[in-house]
């Protein structure tokens, strides 16, 4: 199955999880059945409309999904999903 | 431009490796650095490029030394508490190298100065705390072709990149738009592991400095990510918005970045209206010693509640509240209370939301009980 990498701001809707392992095909079907585990996810990481929200990249191992067939790209067992949300700390 | 005895003997283990060398070090004293920030992560990176002998670096920063900074912000220290950031800055480096100049910028970076204080540099490091600012750093490097070497920092984890090198991706590549305000926590609010910035700004230091000697593969196109935690580091791709061809298609001046990012503005700050379901902090504790029948509830967590609390207080943390709800008699009068007012205002949201209808926000949260009622009580 292929592995969710959640980030550090996230944890705390995933069940303070650092990743979890979902079934799915595809980018998309992975973060659904993610955000189906968490519930409170959802929220942050899909708009009103149900978009992905343009603050939060998902990388499909190292590559930017937006680069590749967005939700639709396939994924396989040994692929990582990684959530990667803009942060702007520095003081 | 050449070194003085007191200067080759200061960088002799600069000039003996190859990949430094007289030409090197030349390039190090001729080069102008600026550091937006001198907090967390411009701490270490100014520290130590001042000790390398980058000869100009600029410093912007309006903030004053406070003792909540000592945790990681180096340059400063327990004596400097209450001191301009920029001059606290400028004593260290200057202690550690006295042959670098220090410009101190003592403003704000906005949209009307930024562009004529970033001209005058190579380089610009960025390690604000904020979106607004974010934002403005990378078009105003846009505009003026300036690489831009970024790291943010959030708890236990922190990203890379250097952005704006060539034709390299900007920020607005990796993220073309800032997130709603609240709903990404600050240092301030979510907080920081102190040595992080350390590991974070001396990844930007370094970037910097193969920038400026032309040496190795810069970090760029590439985010890198570090998680303090798993001790590991992590590298992705960073691809350039296919839009720009040859020039950024998105940057075409500098704008409102405080409305971009849907912050109100912080000049002419309204007088919040005061709700009529805001209660002070000092009527609570009138209430509290008047034996008065009311129900206090303390929304933040189990660790913050450790730091400090009000006795009467019961803990509930906001996350666990949905599921607690029937533990709060419905009939009661409640206030509800947390660090600032911000999750507190939303615990009260949610009673309402659940039928309550007798609930009030403790304006300032405990923040405002050290301040209003109870001195003793630690601010953190």
């Amino acid at each position: 199955m292929p592995k969710i990498l959640i980030p550090t701001p996230l944890r705390q809707f995933a069940g303070k999880n650092d990743s979890v392992e979902v079934a799915g095909a595809t980018v998309g079907e992975a973060l659904a059945a993610l955000t189906t585990a968490h519930p409170d996810l959802k929220k942050n990481l899909y708009n009103d409309e149900g978009k992905l929200r343009s603050f939060v990249n998902v990388y499909m191992n190292d590559e930017d999904i937006r680069f590749l067939e967005k939700e639709k790209t396939a994924v396989g067992s040994n692929d990582t999903i990684s959530i990667v949300p803009s942060i702007a700390g520095g003081r | 431009m050449h070194l003085s005895k007191e200067e080759i003997a200061r960088y002799s283990r600069h000039l003996i490796m190859p990949e430094v060398g007289m030409d090197g070090q030349l390039k190090l004293k001729n080069a102008k650095v600026l550091l937006i920030g001198t907090g967390g992560l411009g701490a270490p990176v100014a520290m130590y490029l001042a000790a390398a002998g980058v000869g100009t670096l600029g410093v912007i920063d309006f903030d004053t030394v406070d003792a909540s900074n000592l945790q990681r912000q180096i340059i400063h220290g327990t004596k400097d508490i209450g001191k301009k950031k920029v001059d606290s800055a400028e004593e260290t480096m200057k202690d550690i190298n006295p042959f670098v100049n220090v410009v101190k910028y003592e403003v704000p970076l906005t949209s009307a100065n930024a562009l004529e204080i970033l001209k005058d540099y190579d380089i610009v490091a960025d390690g604000t705390d904020n979106f607004p600012t974010r934002f403005l750093v990378n078009d105003a490097c846009v505009l003026l072709g300036k690489p831009n070497v970024y790291a943010s920092i959030f708890r236990f984890e922190g990203q890379a990149t250097v952005f704006c090198k060539d034709e390299g991706p900007c920020y607005r590549c990796l993220y073309p738009e800032p997130p709603p305000p609240g709903l990404v926590p600050s240092c301030a609010e979510g907080g920081v592991l102190g040595i992080l910035p350390g590991v974070v700004g001396l990844i930007q230091a370094t970037e910097v400095i193969k920038l400026i000697l032309g040496e190795g593969q810069p970090l760029q196109g590439r985010l890198m990510l570090y998680d303090a935690l798993a001790m590991k580091f992590r590298e992705l791709k960073i691809r350039r918005n296919p839009e720009c061809q040859g020039k950024c298609s998105v940057v075409k001046e500098l704008i409102d970045y405080q409305q971009f990012c849907g912050v109100p503005h912080q000049e002419a700050p309204l007088p919040a209206p005061v709700a009529s379901t805001d209660i002070e902090p000092q009527e609570v504790k009138q209430l509290i010693d008047a034996g008065s029948d009311f129900v206090l509830i303390d929304v933040r967590e189990v660790h913050e509640h450790q730091i400090c609390n009000i006795p009467k207080a019961r803990l509930m943390p906001l996350g666990d509240l949905p599921k607690r709800l029937n533990e709060i008699d419905k009939n009661a009068d409640i206030v509800m209370h947390c660090k600032m007012g911000g999750r507190s205002a939303k615990a009260c949201d949610l009673l309402r939301q659940n039928g309550f209808t007798r609930v009030r926000n403790m304006k300032g949260g405990i923040l405002a009980w050290s301040d209003k009622v109870d001195p003793s009580v630690p601010k953190y």
